[in-house]
């Protein structure tokens, strides 16, 4: 198994990515889902409103090369809902993201980030506007987000962030990576089976 | 003490402890997979040396990127090649059953799961896709999950998981003649908002649903993710068990008795205790249709457009009219298409397909209007031609498919073309979904599609019932 890598702060720059209910068929068109691997994800977030139909550059944030090298995400309501796929957080992962601060994100996408040791932080609607605004006025603005004192920091300015709270021990703690934590409990596992009545075939 | 809930009484027999982060250990009863999902996670077992912990409670099959008019090896799609290619290497390697292209039980996940009685009350369900809250329908707990999650089932027949709330949504009364279930779960992601169900499990409930058959009631589930929730379920009664005597996979005899006894047992109590109630009227619910880019701008079909002022969100709005091309106020009716797909995991068995050849039978489809109907399984293909429903299809001019994900998604080579309007029955309008990125997508019930594909627009199915 890999080591445990324990995930509390994230510093860098930022790129703000606006608009409610972004879904992750936009986050990545669904033809990039039958690449057998994550590997080649990051060349793929936002494809269809980055590249026109001639592969011609358009207008989006992540061409724009005043947020080049961001690794924070700002981003607004429900972000990620629709489609489980988790080529999404990987798109954006691989692509330098490696946190997320948003006014709140849909249940699955939320759900992948974290077991990718990618978070996906709420801050309140007023925060995200200023958080937004500072990132615009100057993409060079260093920004760091810290999962143990629950705030992200820009200059002179600390933000309160949130997250549920099993989220923000799996990632400081380093149990995101969840599979050896669960493996280690197979005896259970097998015992909890024993007793549900499909599992055993309805015999008594 | 209070009455529990479904979702308590699930959650709590399948708790195999609590983690250090806090999350419940929770055991997953079945776990269904498919091509799309999970190269890497079969992957990751490989790197590590694991195999798979239940592979009895694994099966698998091929949806997303088959073609639905020529299924010959290879695809010409290289890629699609490659990826079935993989799964059928992964589950011959470690060991699942596999439903493959020439397996009669081939079909969209979440059609052959019930079809084959493999979902059943009292379990806890997993897939590596987000409409796997259509199993929810049996008083199943199922939940769509990503890739790591997947690779965690396999490892470990478990999930770290935070428990949601419940919501029931009511839907009293009677629903008026021309109106299905689709209606009714596009009535309540507008009411509710596309993100209203985040934190909650989705608990229907109420005549309407009571009435509804297995395959309503799928229909109903299946889109609880479009709403914001991660699960949705009915608690199951003897609709629910009458139609899943006999499957292959169901016990029988004595056993079925037992097993009836046990799922009687999940249902939720009558004085359960709920986070929220919500009720709804099933008289105040018209034939629907989306007008937007996210499933919860719809309008009834006799409506007008919205303004994008009526929005909370008004900007989300004008992004919407904006990609869709179309004004505030306009009319619904008249809208013209160019597309109408019949099928998917929301809409494509074998009641919809009757619901829609019951519009489609004797008339002819608009000479402009390209119409698919795709089965959403191998059998549910052999049931609607046992009933000659392909007749009816194909003499008003559809295209007759074999059964997968088709247009719903766009992995397989059922597209858009440019800025082609589509009246869809399927779970998603978001921009681009069925492969053009221009494309545009009208959601509506499986009978409202072969209606607007006979007019070329969108009517009301109301005149034709």
């Amino acid at each position: 198994m890999a080591d445990i890598v324990e995930i509390t702060k994230i510093s860098g720059t930022a790129v703000p990515i606006h608009g409610n209910d972004i879904d992750t068929d936009r986050i990545i068109p669904a033809r990039y889902l039958k690449e057998p691997t994550f590997a080649r994800m990051g060349d793929y977030p936002f494809f269809d409103e980055r590249f026109d139909s001639a592969g011609k550059k358009k207008d989006h944030p992540f061409n724009d090369p005043e947020y080049k090298g961001a690794s924070i995400l700002f981003v607004n309501k429900n972000f990620g809902c629709g489609s489980s796929r988790e080529h999404a957080p990987q798109a954006l992962y691989r692509f330098g993201i490696k946190a997320i601060v948003g006014e709140s994100f849909a249940a699955i996408f939320a759900g992948n980030c974290t077991m990718m040791g990618l978070p996906a932080v709420v801050v309140a609607a007023k925060d995200i506007e200023q958080l937004m605004k500072s990132v615009e006025d100057n993409p060079r603005t260093e920004y760091c987000v810290d999962l143990e004192s629950k705030t992200i920091s820009f200059g002179n300015q600390k933000i309160a962030i949130d997250l549920p709270e099993t989220y923000r021990t799996a990632l400081t703690k380093g149990f995101w990576d969840s599979t050896a934590l669960l493996r280690s409990n197979l005896e259970q596992v097998k015992r909890t089976a024993a007793k549900l009545p499909y599992i055993t075939g309805f015999t008594s | 003490m209070a009455g529990r809930t479904l979702y308590d009484k699930i959650w709590e027999s399948h708790g195999v402890g609590i983690l250090p982060t806090g999350q419940t250990q929770l055991f997953i009863g079945l776990h269904l997979i498919h091509e799309i999902t999970t190269a890497p996670a079969f992957d990751m077992l490989r790197e590590n040396g694991m195999d798979v912990a239940f592979r009895d409670r694994t099966f698998a099959t091929v949806d997303h990127i088959v073609p639905t008019d020529v299924r010959q090896r290879p695809f010409l799609d290289r890629e699609a090649e490659e990826l079935i290619q993989a799964l059928e290497n992964n589950v011959n390697q470690f060991g699942v059953e596999f439903f493959g292209l020439d397996s009669v039980n081939q079909g969209i996940v979440h059609v052959i799961g019930p079809q084959l009685g493999l979902t059943q009350p009292g379990m806890t369900l997993a897939c590596g896709d987000s409409h796997t809250s259509t199993h929810g329908a049996f008083g199943t707990l199922a939940f769509g999950i990503g890739t790591s999650q997947v690779r965690d089932v396999l490892a470990t027949q478990t999930l770290a998981m935070d428990k949601l709330k419940v919501r029931r949504i009511s839907i009293d009364g009677e629903l008026g003649t021309g109106v299905y279930p689709k209606d009714v779960i596009l009535y309540i992601i507008r009411r509710l908002g596309v993100a209203g169900g985040k934190g909650f499990a989705y608990e229907y409930g109420g005549a309407v649903i009571d009435k509804m058959n297995m395959e309503e009631r799928m229909t109903v589930c299946n889109m609880s993710i479009e709403g914001g929730a991660l699960v949705g379920y009915v608690n199951p009664d003897q609709t629910t068990f009458d139609y899943l005597k006999g499957r292959p996979h169901v016990p029988k005899g004595d056993a079925f008795d037992r097993a009836v006894d046990y799922w009687k047992s999940v249902a939720s109590d009558g004085d359960a205790k709920y986070d929220d109630l919500v009720h709804y009227q099933g008289k105040e619910i018209e034939p629907t249709v989306t007008w937007g880019i996210n499933p919860g701008q719809s309008v009834g079909v006799s409506e007008k457009l919205p303004k994008p002022e009526e929005f909370s969100d008004p900007d989300g709005a004008k992004k919407a009219y904006e990609h869709m091309g179309w004004q505030p106020g306009a009319p619904m009716l008249g809208t013209p298409i160019n597309v109408a797909f019949i099928g998917s995991c929301t809409n494509g068995r074998l009641a919809d397909l009757r619901a829609a050849a019951k519009i489609a039978k004797g008339r002819k489809v608009n000479p402009a209007v390209r119409a698919l109907v795709v089965p959403g399984s191998t059998e549910v293909k052999k049931l609607a031609e046992r009933e000659g429903l392909h007749e009816i299809f194909q003499a008003a001019g559809f295209q007759w498919r074999e059964a997968g994900c088709s247009m719903c998604l766009a992995m397989n080579p059922d597209k858009l073309n440019g800025r082609e309007i589509c009246a869809s029955s399927s779970n998603r309008n978001f921009i681009g979904r069925q492969g053009s990125p221009q494309g545009r997508t009208m959601l509506m019930s499986p009978a409202m599609v072969a209606a607007a594909a006979l007019n070329g627009k969108v009517v009301d199915v109301r005149e034709y019932v």
